[in-house]
């Protein structure tokens, strides 16, 4: 579903964070990215949804070279996959609902449509009865999980989570991948960066693990 | 890629709704974004007010000048036709012939009226007005030609009837007395000319001033544009909302311009036929009307989108996710 062949990233100012990096994820995968903070995670996870072009190598995702999908390609690109982000990325003039909506409003869904998915999604990550509050309201946690179900409630095939337990307690943590997993058992791609070690090592999943840049375990 | 059916559908459905549900999202996109462009204009009434007032000035000026210059030429048309033709007829023409000529102009359907001036006559005025009465007795011969004095009727080029006059055997000069009418038209010309250049300003103007208000709003929601991109977000539907803002401040400005306008005329009216009443003329001051009312409100949007298109397509492509 998404295969890296020997990508490089080089920032501008010189500094490689992606070293000829190679790996391959199958459909119906669920695979943990770990390393030191700085080590290119997040950077990995922006060259599959084109927040970032590679310096050098290929990036394929669902068998479709990213190189060749252009600046107009990249919206119709982006809707195909949820990304849940590492500073949650929330519409903060908005409800709950109104962020976890946009995906659908934005892809063009009618609004009754649209009601009924959020409300499944924010089901899911147990805030339906927060739907109508504004995020500044809810705790840290709860924020993370109202991005997570906007992740989700565009039903993608491919799912990209950056730190998503950054700021939840054991018990949560555990909830939410416990949530991961259930994506991934009705097919869905997940690919999870996370320095949460004790976690993710008790999760029996695949763990690739970059240092400085470079893969060190788990290409397969 | 091995996938099954199953995971085949979920992705079709999340990439793809029905084509008809897509235009009625569109549309159902466009209503929304026009409504909440209004909310956020309307949220901030102080400033919004500003902007339309400034967009209504810079309008309403041209506006203003535009409508005094229909009415400056509707009263210089109102004025009778000033127009009158000289004959100045031929030396060897004598006075039998010259009421001969002037009987027969008489009767043409094109000349209201043509009266003849005998030498004699024109030289005994001349002696009368001049002063000069000794030195005209003096003479031994009269200097002066016969002359006939033409009124063209209404609806005439007198011009051109001075051509026609000029090509008879009879007549020496056909000279058409109406060059300050050709100077006032010049006038009218040249001022037409002064309204659309300022027009055209203002309107650059007006454009500016919208595209910097679009730009600030833009400024003003980098985030959620960021956002918007991250989960997909297309330029157009990045773009709508501050289309829409561009519309709402132009229709706003050119309704104001439009009661600037309308309030001016009617503090016109007054002094405007007390005036008219004096030189016991039917005068009206014509005013702008509802079509010409309309007419700048739907400029005003125009503008509008012209300066939020402006301010979009130069500060939209720049924010990008980082
Ligand atoms: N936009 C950028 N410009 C320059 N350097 C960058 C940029 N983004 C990231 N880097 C550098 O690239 C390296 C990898 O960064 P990245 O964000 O991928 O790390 P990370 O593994 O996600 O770390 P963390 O766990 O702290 O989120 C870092 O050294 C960082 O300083
Ligand atoms: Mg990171």
């Amino acid at each position: 579903m998404i295969q890296f062949e020997r990508v490089s990233k080089r920032y501008a100012e010189g500094h490689d964070a992606l070293r000829e990096i190679s790996l391959e994820i199958a459909p119906d995968d669920l695979v943990f990215l770990t390393g030191h903070s700085g080590a290119g995670k997040s950077t990995l996870l922006r060259l599959i949804m084109l927040m970032d072009r590679p310096s050098r190598g290929k990036v394929r995702v669902d068998g479709r070279d990213l190189a060749t999908i252009g600046s107009r390609g990249i919206p119709a690109h982006r809707r195909n996959i949820g990304v849940v982000f590492q500073n949650h990325q929330l519409l903060f003039d908005r409800t709950v609902f109104d962020n976890v909506a946009l995906p659908l409003v934005i892809a063009g869904y009618d609004h009754r449509e649209i009601g009924r998915r959020v409300r499944a999604a924010l089901d899911k990550v147990g805030l339906l009865a927060r739907e109508r509050a504004m995020p500044v309201t809810l705790s840290g946690g709860e924020q993370q999980r109202v991005g997570i179900a906007r992740a989700v409630v565009g039903r993608p095939r491919i799912l990209l989570a950056d730190e998503p337990t950054g700021n939840l307690d054991p018990a949560l943590s555990a909830e939410i991948m416990a949530l991961f997993e259930a994506f991934n058992q009705v097919g869905v791609t997940v690919l999870i960066a996370s320095h949460d070690l004790a976690l993710i090592s008790r999760l029996q999943h695949r763990i690739i693990t970059l240092r400085d840049g470079q893969l060190v375990g788990g290409a397969a | 890629m091995a996938t099954n059916p199953a995971q085949r559908r979920e992705g079709a459905s999340a990439s793809r709704a029905r084509l008809g549900d897509r235009y009625r999202a569109w549309r159902h996109h466009h209503s929304l974004s026009a409504a909440d462009s209004l909310r956020r204009v309307l949220d901030n009434p102080v400033s919004s007010v500003l902007t339309w007032l400034v967009i209504g000035i810079a309008m309403a000026l041209p506006a203003a000048l535009g409508i005094a210059l229909d009415n400056a030429r509707a009263v210089s048309g109102s004025w009778d036709s000033p127009a009158q033709i000289s004959l100045f007829l031929e030396a060897e023409v004598d006075e039998r012939q010259a009421s001969e000529l002037q009987r027969e102009l008489g009767e043409r359907g094109d000349i209201d009226a043509a009266r003849l001036v005998p030498r004699d006559a024109a030289l005994a005025e001349f002696a009368e007005l001049s002063g000069f009465a000794d030195v005209v007795a003096s003479l031994e011969q009269n200097p002066l030609p016969h002359l006939l004095l033409v009124e063209p009727a209404a609806g005439v080029d007198p011009a051109q009837l001075r051509e026609t006059f000029a090509a008879l055997p009879a007549v020496d000069q056909a000279v058409l007395d109406m060059a300050w009418v050709q100077r006032l038209n010049n006038i009218m010309e040249l001022s037409r000319r002064l309204v659309l250049a300022l027009g055209g300003v203002l309107v650059l103007g007006v454009v500016l001033i919208l595209g910097n208000t679009i730009r600030l709003a833009i400024e003003s929601r980098r985030d959620e544009i960021v956002i918007v991109k991250l989960v997909g977000g297309s330029n157009a539907f990045v773009r709508r909302p501050f289309l829409y803002t561009g519309l709402w401040y132009g229709v706003g400005g050119g309704f104001f311009s439009a009661l600037l306008v309308l309030a001016a005329l009617f503090f016109l009216d007054g002094p405007v036929s007390h005036l008219a009443s004096l030189y016991q003329s039917g005068f009206a001051l014509q005013g702008i009307g509802l079509i010409g009312s309309l007419q700048l409100i739907l400029l005003g949007g125009l503008l509008g989108l012209a300066g939020a298109w402006l301010a979009v397509s130069r500060h939209l492509g720049a924010i990008e996710p980082r």
